[in-house]
């Protein structure tokens, strides 16, 4: 296995604990934005599916390259939307508390 | 690659993992949450954007093609959809990532079966992103009603779910180990089928964990991915992906563990118990459902000392949420203390009540969990459940039932019980509920937003 695998690995592993710890004690209120947020995260799939198909050289790879980019970017701005259409909601009932006598 | 921009790539990818470990650590607390996603979502523009000037990449085109299409269709969709259909769009956009992830490993393969570690982990990738993709579209279609929600089980499918894995794998193995391409073909379907096939035997009211758990996967998957990238020449990608992809798959996994204990099922007996599958033969029910006038409960909640409120998806189906604020606030100004009580699992996915009450504008301090209002419930005069079953059912208590065990709100146990239900129908789980035949227990029959309109109607007249 290549030095960069190595490394790889061990990053993996630091992230997998900070994955871990950041989640800890979330309110069971926030375990849907949570799941609809890290769901927007992995969107860097994208970053993925665009090298991919910067690289492909058969016409094979640029069809299944271009479908990796069409669902990558899906996955980012319905993530992102979805997100934060769940989160806005939060915020507006904490306005309408802060300005109720 | 050695020039500037490959500094710059990095530079930013570093930021970018930076900030997207901050936005997640922001979601977890309702202060910060909407911060988080925002910065989050800035890093992400950045780093697809700076991808661009990774040295020796083409096919710019087809690659700004895909991102146009890709990225309006998930944005316009997202936009539209209503909030009630949120659980599913999750599932969907998981899909495509776990679609992603298998595409990639997919050209990888195409390009090299040579790679040694390589390719072993780019086939590792394709098995878990295939089978996030093919579970997640399944979960889609049982939770928009497209497709039965009720486990569908094929007799031993262990086996044969089993068997499509192992064969899917071994044409897989046995692709790299004879350098032959076209073994992937069969590796990819077979992958398909198992993600279809590991789905349809889950009922819709365990849905949410299975979410969860196909969302980990797309994040182990884009890991994976990202560690065949690092072996390439654009190491820089394969990094972020890494990182990104464990980060999701880590905290996705506790995700997972934290709404399945909400339900208090094991992830193994979500998965494999085919829950709610077969009908209970054993409860005895004595009595029958007995209807109500909206006037009558009406009366009967404007004297009450206390009245608590239980949401369930019936609310949410029926947009019914402003309504209920408005009967809130009435019952308050007639003096009457007002509760919410909210199961985990209310709606199709945990914290789906609080969002949309806090939508409606009620005060964060009038929703109360299960295990802080559980005790209350003998002191309430009425409780008014909207659209809720599974989550009430007493059969959770009796040994021998699906539910056994499920913590459940004690509803039965307030003065008055007053069920606003559509029809007769079961809960999402398809069991029978003891609740709606009990003696303190009234039905009020009709879509959730008229029925609580004719509540506050009668509250003003009277």
């Amino acid at each position: 296995m290549a030095a960069d695998l190595w490394t790889a690995l061990l990053i993996a592993i630091l992230a997998a604990f900070t994955g871990y710890e950041v989640i800890g004690r979330v309110p069971v209120l926030l375990h849907t934005p949570l799941m609809s947020g890290s769901n927007f995260i992995h969107g860097i799939v994208l970053v993925g599916a665009i090298v991919a198909l910067g690289f492909s050289t058969t016409d094979l790879e640029r069809a299944i390259g271009l479908v990796a980019v069409i669902m990558g970017a899906m996955n980012v701005t319905g993530g992102y939307v979805v997100t934060e259409r769940i989160l806005a909601m939060f915020d507006r009932s904490k306005q309408r508390k802060g300005g109720a006598p | 690659m050695s020039a500037w921009n490959s500094d710059l790539v990095n530079a930013v990818y570093v930021v970018a993992i930076l900030v997207f470990i901050l936005g997640l650590k922001a979601m977890s607390s309702p202060e910060t949450a909407r911060r988080g996603i925002v910065f989050a979502g800035i890093a992400m523009l950045v780093a697809v954007a700076v991808t661009f000037f990774i040295s020796g990449l083409s096919n710019f085109a087809l690659i700004a093609l895909g991102v146009i299409v890709g990225g309006g269709l998930g944005f316009y969709w997202a936009r539209v959809v209503k909030m009630t259909a949120m659980p599913q769009m999750v599932a969907v956009f998981n899909g495509m990532g776990g679609g992603a992830a298998g595409a990639i490993a997919a050209v990888e393969l195409l390009g090299s079966l040579a790679g040694g570690a390589t390719t072993g982990l780019s086939l590792a990738g394709a098995v878990i992103g295939s089978t996030s993709i093919a579970g997640s579209v399944i979960a889609f279609l049982k939770l928009q009603g497209w497709m039965r929600s009720k486990p569908i089980v094929l007799p031993a499918r262990q086996p044969i779910n089993l068997g499509v894995l192992v064969v899917g794998v071994g044409f897989g193995v046995y692709a790299v180990a004879s350098t032959t391409t076209v073994f992937l073909l069969p590796f990819f379907l077979l992958l398909l089928l198992y993600g279809v096939l590991l789905t349809l035997p889950i009922g819709g009211a365990d849905m949410p964990v299975v979410i969860s758990l196909f969302n980990a996967l797309t994040g182990i998957a884009v890991a994976l991915d990202g560690f065949a990238l690092v072996n390439g020449p654009l190491g820089d990608a394969g990094y972020a992906m890494v990182i990104a992809g464990t980060l999701v798959g880590a905290a996705g996994s506790l995700l997972t563990i934290l709404m399945a204990r909400a339900m208090n099922r094991s992830i193994a007996n979500v998965l494999f118990g085919a829950f709610g599958a077969t009908e209970e033969t054993g409860g005895p029910i004595a009595g029958q459902m007995k209807p109500i006038d909206a006037a009558d409960v009406a009366v009967m909640m404007a004297y009450a000392n206390e009245v608590i409120i239980v949401p369930g998806y019936g609310m949410a189906v029926a947009q019914a949420q402003q309504r209920v604020k408005e009967l809130a606030d009435l019952l308050e100004q007639k003096g009457v203390t007002v509760k919410f009580a909210i199961h985990p699992v209310a709606g199709r996915m945990p914290g789906h009540m609080n969002v949309l009450l806090a939508e409606a504008g009620i005060s964060y301090d009038k929703l109360f969990d299960r295990d802080e209002i559980n005790d209350e419930f003998p002191n309430a005069d009425v409780a008014l459940v909207i659209g809720a079953n599974d989550v009430v059912n007493p059969a959770a208590r009796r040994a021998g039932s699906p539910l056994q065990g499920m913590p459940i709100l004690d509803v039965d146990k307030a003065r008055n019980v007053v069920v606003i239900k559509r029809g007769q129908g079961k809960g999402f789980a398809g069991i029978e509920n003891d609740l709606f035949y009990k003696d303190n227990t009234r039905m009020l029959y009709g879509d959730a937003q008229q029925e609580v309109g004719k509540l506050v109607q009668a509250l003003k007249r009277s």
